[in-house]
């Protein structure tokens, strides 16, 4: 029999609460007695009349420190059961915050103290503040993800260095998407559970790669995004590095997707050494960047987003990659066929592609770059064809309706479609417009009925020109709350053509623009 | 901690911002906590830098400093008359409520205060020559904050007036009070008739005696932080309600005042003058807040709060780490219930030591504790706990003796952080008395006043300043 004490200074339990405690203790396997006390002069004494007093420790006690004396069958048990003790002090202290009140926190802490074990902190206040708070939750162990943006460069160096040394993530800022142990954060879609991880400095670029992966029957074991400016040179790829490195380390994940706008240079070069030393098979597209870089690595690079996921589910499933890559070829030459079958039918010659999510919208340009040139946009690849006002069209017009000038007092596209809408119908009145090219990303975050919105819309752009094509893809899945299927019924009931994927939808529109314009 | 330990867990999020990531969220049934946030209040980038940067010695002295207000001990060890027994007091000095402040800056219930005082010492025999009196220059003014004293409402102390003395027995410091005269027309509202005047004489010449020789005759004196934590588990927060403490002292002491006073009337009338005044046990827990809190004073870098007090005009606060120097601000009107025939328009902004029970963990912070007088925060016990728990947000710490029953005995609010003030946008929530803004008028109301946040930008801009020295 041995006989043990502690003496936790400051820590304070109403006697009650001890009692019970106690009582607890001394029905545990090995324990032949013990006292758990606040150490008052009171309390010492029945603790020496139990025979449990240890005068070199409990002697300097007082009212405000807490006794613990175990007698017991062995050390081990004593070890035991202090584990055990704390974990019911743990469960004390949390029944004290439930006081049955209406009460919010009013600060991160506090927010902490009310959900004990919180571990991501989700900011999405204006970015003046969002620094402070995302620090604030760092340095409370918690990761971070920022759906801010208008955080400065320098703030997001400090907070991304301050996190890879503690080993905590900094999501964003500006980040919309994220999927961390299958639960969606901000704009995110519900996915199937499996074994891709997906690092991304894009974030409507992920929310297609991980639906696509998702639909195409594999699954996803984490979506980390990392906010676009993570891999340029002022922030070097920190976090898209510590992501890598926690996938490459994560026995659930067996393929690693990246997705990214292609990154400064100096960051290339850390991802593609990072890739060198990863087991796994890793697939990877930066839109626009060159293949060869990641191809050099080790890697697989995906020419599009669709191509990117189809190769990752599919190294996933087991299958190989060549056999993928002939199936998309073949798959782009039945778009091919489409689109002859489509031409004839078409008036006017233009494309117009009105899009709510910006990775997309510079997909789309990068695949009728190779098509038909380059395309007026908003937000276009060649500066040169930047629209003189983002609100006029142009011959083959691409806008991105996320971009500022349209989101300043106004929601994002993806929540608020009135504008989109209008401009459809605005499109289909000019009849120089051959196709309409939409995206429509689903998921939380988004509008949770766009049947409602888009349905009508195309209706009437129908009754005004009914021979106009309105080309479509949706990037979301089933378990979105929106249901992908049942909103590819619905349009394409409304006249739509409903293509499996941007990269698709994109080729159908450069296919029959091209042979529009004789090419 | 490494990021791959987050794959395992389960997913818990604090959202801040947009209430529709929290709902979509608890949609898909993944525990989500909202925190109310707010931007923070207006202190320089620079400073804000500066505490962040020295956070860890910040908690180390704020954990000291907690410890040491934990440990105190206050308990009533006797009386004495103010010019013999508080350090430094003189004959033409006058001690006041809050920050220091000048006659011509003073408000209407101190300057009547003032005028009572000066006619109760015998130094002005009408109004007219006391305020002459007053602003002539020949009466000094100090805070009784710098005298180891405190005051509620217009505070005034006057050399002959009777004081408690309460030790801090842990670390033997004292701290000094006058007697409580009851509500309605009284000195410390600013009234100064003849019946204000007369009172004082008797707490002087009838109440003083036997209550010194009775305190004096109870071995080891009166030990407040228990009577304290029992009257908060009996319905007071010691600050607007003190009815459990005032009783418990009462049971304390009526046998020894029986015991030790030998005219018979005079032990009744004043164990009736102690019965009849429910805020009796006031002027016990001001000084027993005050010597507790001196004992954690003078910690560098400790941002904690150890003096709340106004002066009518002025708001007031000192921090441990910054000791001695006051940060102030405009006093705001109370938020208050007034006597019938009287308005807001009538108030006079915030005064007295008291809230030196709010710093101390009491009062606002503890009315979680006092059901009976939620009327004064919205009228439902619901509104009380609300309050207490927006405290523990700008609290360092939390009591070990003090506890609050409807929280299941949880540990009132202590230590107030100036860091967690600016940061939160929360500022201290006191219980207040209301007095009339001109002299000579007494008391028109109760209720709840939120601190201004001007002296905590001060201070917290102070802190940091010596911080980078």
């Amino acid at each position: 029999m041995v006989l043990k004490g502690f003496v936790k200074k400051g820590e304070y339990f109403d006697s009650v609460s001890l009692m019970i405690v106690s009582k607890e203790v001394n029905t545990l396997p090995g324990i032949a007695d013990s006292a758990i006390v606040m150490g008052t002069a009171q309390n010492k004494e029945i603790v020496r009349g139990a025979n449990l007093y240890i005068p070199e420790l409990f002697d300097q006690a007082d009212d405000t420190d807490l006794l613990l004396a175990l007698k017991a069958e062995s050390d081990t048990v004593v070890e035991e059961t202090l584990v055990k003790i704390d974990a019911m002090f743990k469960a004390l202290r949390n029944k004290k915050d439930e006081g049955g009140t209406n009460f919010s926190p009013k600060s991160l802490e506090g927010a902490v103290e009310a959900l004990p074990g919180a571990n991501i902190s989700l900011i999405s206040v204006a970015g003046r503040y969002a620094g402070r708070e995302a620090m604030r939750a760092l340095r409370q162990g918690l990761h971070v993800m920022m759906f801010s943006d208008n955080v400065s460069i320098e703030d997001e160096l400090k907070l991304k260095r301050f996190a890879h040394d503690k080993g905590l993530l900094v999501m964003g800022p500006d980040c919309g998407t994220a999927v961390i142990n299958g639960v969606p954060l901000a704009f995110a879609n519900v996915l199937s559970k499996g074994d891709c991880g997906i690092v991304a400095a894009s974030g409507t670029g992920l929310q297609e790669v991980m639906t696509i992966i998702s639909n195409e029957g594999a699954g996803i074991s984490q979506a980390i995004g990392t906010g676009g400016r993570d891999v340029k040179e002022a922030i070097g790829g920190i976090m898209f590095i510590d992501a890598m490195r926690a996938l490459a380390a994560d026995p659930a994940t067996k393929v690693i997707v990246l997705v990214s706008k292609p990154p400064h240079e100096s960051v290339l070069r850390k991802i593609a050494d990072e890739i060198k030393t990863i087991k796994k098979p890793v697939v990877g597209i930066f839109i626009g960047g060159d293949p060869k870089i990641l191809e050099a690595a080790g890697a697989i690079a995906g020419s599009t987003l669709e191509e990117t996921a189809v190769i990752a589910a599919a190294l996933s499933k087991g299958a190989s990659v060549d056999e993928c890559r002939k199936k998309i070829a073949d798959r782009r030459a039945g778009i091919l066929e489409q689109a002859k079958a489509l031409a004839p039918r078409c008036r006017g010659k233009y494309l117009r592609g009105l899009f709510s999510g910006g990775t997309l919208c510079d997909e789309t340009q990068l695949i009728c770059k190779d098509m038909i040139g380059f395309i007026n946009s908003n937000a276009p690849l060649n500066p040169e064809y930047r629209l003189k006002d983002s609100w006029k069209s142009v011959g083959h017009t691409i806008i991105d309706l996320g971009e500022d000038e349209f989101t300043v007092g106004r929601p994002h596209p993806m929540i608020d479609f009135s504008l989109r809408n209008k401009k459809i119908t605005d499109e289909a009145a000019d009849k120089e417009v051959a196709i309409l090219l939409l995206d429509l990303v689903l998921g939380y975050g988004s509008h949770m009925d766009p049947l409602a919105e888009f349905v009508p819309a195309f209706s009437e752009a129908k009754k005004i020109a009914p021979e106009l094509l309105i080309i479509c893809s949706i990037t979301g899945t089933d378990g979105d709350p929106q249901n992908r299927s049942r909103i590819k019924a619905g349009l394409e009931q409304a006249g739509a053509i409903m293509m499996p994927s941007n990269a698709a939808a994109s080729e159908l529109a450069g296919n029959i623009i091209r042979i529009l314009e004789g090419k | 901690m490494a990021i791959n330990d987050l794959f395992t867990q389960e997913i818990k999020v604090v959202n801040t911002g947009m209430t529709a990531f929290r709902d979509d969220l608890a949609h898909c049934g993944v525990p989500v906590v909202q925190v109310d946030w707010k931007p923070p209040v207006g202190v320089s980038p620079e400073s804000l830098d500066i505490i962040d940067d020295n956070a860890a010695k910040i908690n180390e002295a704020n954990a000291k400093a907690l410890e040491i207000i934990l440990k105190g001990k206050p308990v009533l060890v006797g009386m004495g008359i103010a010019l013999d027994t508080i350090p430094g007091m003189k004959k033409n000095l006058i001690l006041h409520s809050g920050p220091p402040i000048t006659w011509e800056r003073m408000s209407g219930p101190t300057r009547g205060a003032v005028i009572g005082a000066l006619i109760y010492e015998g130094m002005a025999k009408t109004p007219e020559e006391a305020e002459a009196l007053a602003s002539s220059g020949k009466i000094e003014y100090a805070p009784c904050h710098e005298h180891d004293a405190v005051g509620p409402m217009a505070g005034i102390v006057s050399a002959s007036m009777p004081v408690f003395v309460v030790k801090n027995e842990t670390f033997g410091n004292q701290a000094y009070c006058t007697l409580n005269e009851g509500l309605g027309k009284v000195l410390r509202y600013g009234a100064y008739g003849d019946d204000v005047v007369e009172r004082l004489k008797w707490l002087e010449t009838v109440m003083y005696p036997v209550l010194k020789k009775a305190i004096e005759s109870i071995d080891k004196g009166l030990d407040l932080k228990n009577m304290i934590a029992q009257a908060l588990h009996m319905g007071d927060e010691v600050h607007n309600r003190n009815r459990a403490g005032t009783s418990l002292l009462y049971r304390a002491i009526a046998p020894a005042v029986i015991r030790t006073c030998d005219d018979r009337d005079a032990a009744a009338k004043v164990l009736e003058f102690i019965n009849g005044n429910d805020h009796f046990f006031l002027n016990l827990s001001m000084p027993a807040g005050k010597c507790t809190l001196d004992a954690a004073r003078g910690i560098e870098g400790s941002s904690l709060l150890v003096v709340m007090a106004r002066n009518g005009t002025d708001f007031g606060i000192q921090l441990s780490g910054t000791d001695r120097q006051w940060f102030t601000g405009p006093a705001l009107v109370p938020d208050a219930l007034y006597f019938p025939g009287f308005t807001k328009d009538d108030a006079n902004p915030d005064i007295g030591d008291s809230a030196i029970t709010e710093t101390f963990g009491l009062g606002g912070f503890a009315i979680a504790a006092a059901p009976a007088i939620v009327q004064f925060v919205g009228g439902t016990a619901r509104d009380a706990i609300n309050y207490t728990m927006t405290m523990y947000e700008i609290a360092f710490g939390e009591n070990n003796v003090y506890q609050i029953p409807a929280l299941n005995f949880r540990g009132t609010p202590t230590g107030i952080d100036v860091r967690s003030v600016i940061a939160k946008a929360i500022t201290p929530f006191i219980d207040t008395g209301v007095a009339h803004k001109k002299p000579g008028v007494g008391q028109v109301g109760a209720g709840v006043v939120q601190a201004p946040i001007e002296p905590f930008i001060k201070a917290f801009e102070g802190l940091a300043a010596q911080l980078s020295r």
